[in-house]
């Protein structure tokens, strides 16, 4: 299994609200919302750090879940979010990364 | 209930000002006639006062942000206040007429990434547009700023203010947008001038024009059940609030001045002197917008329409009491069911309203110029 790397899109809108994370789709203007867990995985998506690392600080430092069912299901996450253009998913790291400020 | 729909049960249930609309001036390269703002430049903001108002309105949770005018291409810094918004990850809807709109403004539209952009139209026919907006060649450029904007892939909806003027073309601009790939919006509302001013509702279209509006399928997606009777009205519609002005939206204008909506000319503090959660949390205007239930409503809450009639607090307020009938609404309620409202009983039949009708019909989806009644966004239940 090779290792992924994933950075969000910055043709989205994000808010937190009571806990979760709205992100609308600017391109689609289809709308989500995403759980604390999906959250902490969404906001760590920096393209720098790979899907494992992120699993690993972010959800099986938190939450009872070993890191190989954690990355599994993680990697169903972000590829449904990369087919909504949300999140981008590489190979390898993605630098030229534009950034925006983290949502509130 | 859609996803929006109940982050907006959740916006209300937290007091989260979700949607925003800022006006950043009221200065305009056109001269609409039926334009209620006063444009001259009274003091706008400065970039650097209306980014720390982005800022905070991020960190009180806002998301939906509308930024509009007067026409918000007057102002040189027009796009960096975009990016700094996109940058905080406002979703943006831009309100222009789209006379400045060219390549390079639609690309980097396009490149900020803003959601929607809302294009005023009043006509297919440039005699007819270009005498409203009275600025010669406009429905081109703006024709033409829509065909640019298509081009990066924008959405773009066409709004379409009717008046006597141009009652006639409706159909006529549906056809422009279907043809631009634009999706459209209706409205004959024509709303006082900001300092009171009635004058302009003459220019209002006539009741018969009213029904017409509300009967045609290009317009309304279920014409039967829209203009069907109301129900009942049951304990939770007396327990419902009247919409969405003060509990999960706000109005700010180019000067800094908070109101409950656009439409709600009730000043409840200005961001120049406190900060935009004070005046959230602690205006003793926008709390007494808040404790107002459609139990409290003087004539309303004897109405059959209460439960599905589109009252706008903010015409009431303008017509007196914030806590009084909207005779505009009561128009057309009566126009879309047949069933004079308590107001009119009250009054005397069916007269025409001091203000006139008031539509406000939203599409259903981009690219099919369907159209839904306004009442559920208007109608927050607890
Ligand atoms: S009903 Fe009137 S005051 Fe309420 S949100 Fe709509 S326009 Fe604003
Ligand atoms: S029809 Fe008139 S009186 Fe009846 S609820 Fe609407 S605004 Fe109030």
């Amino acid at each position: 299994m090779s290792e992924k790397y994933i950075r969000r899109s910055s043709q989205i809108a994000a808010r937190m609200l009571g806990g979760e994370m709205m992100i609308m789709s600017v391109k689609d203007s289809t709308f989500f919302t995403l759980d604390s867990v999906a959250t902490a995985i969404w906001q760590a998506a920096d393209g720098r750090s790979s899907l494992t690392e992120i699993v690993a600080s972010k959800i099986c430092s938190q939450f009872d879940v070993s890191l190989e069912t954690a990355v599994r299901d993680a990697e169903v996450f972000v590829q449904e979010l990369a087919g909504h253009g949300i999140l981008q998913i590489s190979d390898r790291p993605i630098m030229n990364a534009e950034q925006t400020r983290g949502a509130q | 209930m859609s996803l929006l729909a109940e982050m907006n049960q959740r916006a209300l249930h937290f007091g989260v000002p979700l949607s925003v609309h800022l006006d950043v001036t009221y200065r305009c390269n056109e001269r609409c006639v039926h334009c209620y703002l006063d444009h001259d430049d009274h003091g706008e903001m400065t970039t650097a006062e209306i980014k720390d108002v982005l800022t905070q309105l991020s960190e009180a949770g806002s998301f939906l942000l509308t930024i509009s005018g007067g026409e918000v291409f007057m102002r040189r810094d027009l796009f960096e206040i975009l990016e700094y918004a996109r940058g905080l990850l406002f979703n943006v809807k831009l309100k222009t007429n789209g006379v400045m709109i060219r390549e390079r403004e639609a690309k980097r539209l396009r490149e900020i990434g803003v959601e929607q952009i809302q294009i005023s139209i009043y006509s297919h026919r440039p005699e007819v547009h270009d005498a409203i907006t009275k600025l010669p060649g406009s429905l081109k450029r703006t024709i033409d700023a829509i065909r640019f904007l298509r081009a990066q892939g924008l959405k773009v909806t066409i709004a379409n203010v009717l008046m006597s003027e141009n009652f006639a073309d409706y159909a006529g601009v549906i056809a422009l947008a279907k043809n631009l790939g634009a999706s459209y919006t209706v409205d004959p509302t024509i709303t006082p001038k900001i300092d009171g001013d009635r004058s302009i509702l003459r220019l209002n279209i006539e009741e018969s024009d009213l029904r017409q509006v509300f009967r045609d399928p290009a317009l309304v997606d279920d014409v039967e059940k829209f203009c069907a009777p109301p129900p009942p009205p049951g304990e939770d519609v007396m327990e419902g609030y009247p919409c969405s002005a003060g509990h999960t939206s706000c109005y700010i204008s180019p000067y800094g001045d908070v109101y409950p909506c656009v439409a709600f000319p009730l000043p409840s503090g200005n961001l120049r002197q406190q900060t935009f959660l004070d005046i959230w949390h602690g205006s003793a205007e926008l709390k007494q917008v808040r404790s107002i239930r459609a139990k409290d409503l003087t004539t309303c809450s004897s109405c059959a329409h209460v439960g599905s009639c589109s009252r706008c607090p903010g015409l009431a307020y303008f017509e007196g009491s914030m806590y009084g009938p909207s005779s505009a609404d009561c128009q057309k309620s009566f126009q879309r069911t047949g069933i004079p409202s308590a107001n009119m009983l009250r009054s005397g039949q069916g007269q025409r309203s001091a203000s006139g009708p008031l539509i406000q019909i939203q599409p259903m989806d981009h690219s099919v110029p369907m159209v839904v009644s306004s009442w559920e966004q208007n109608n927050l239940t607890a």
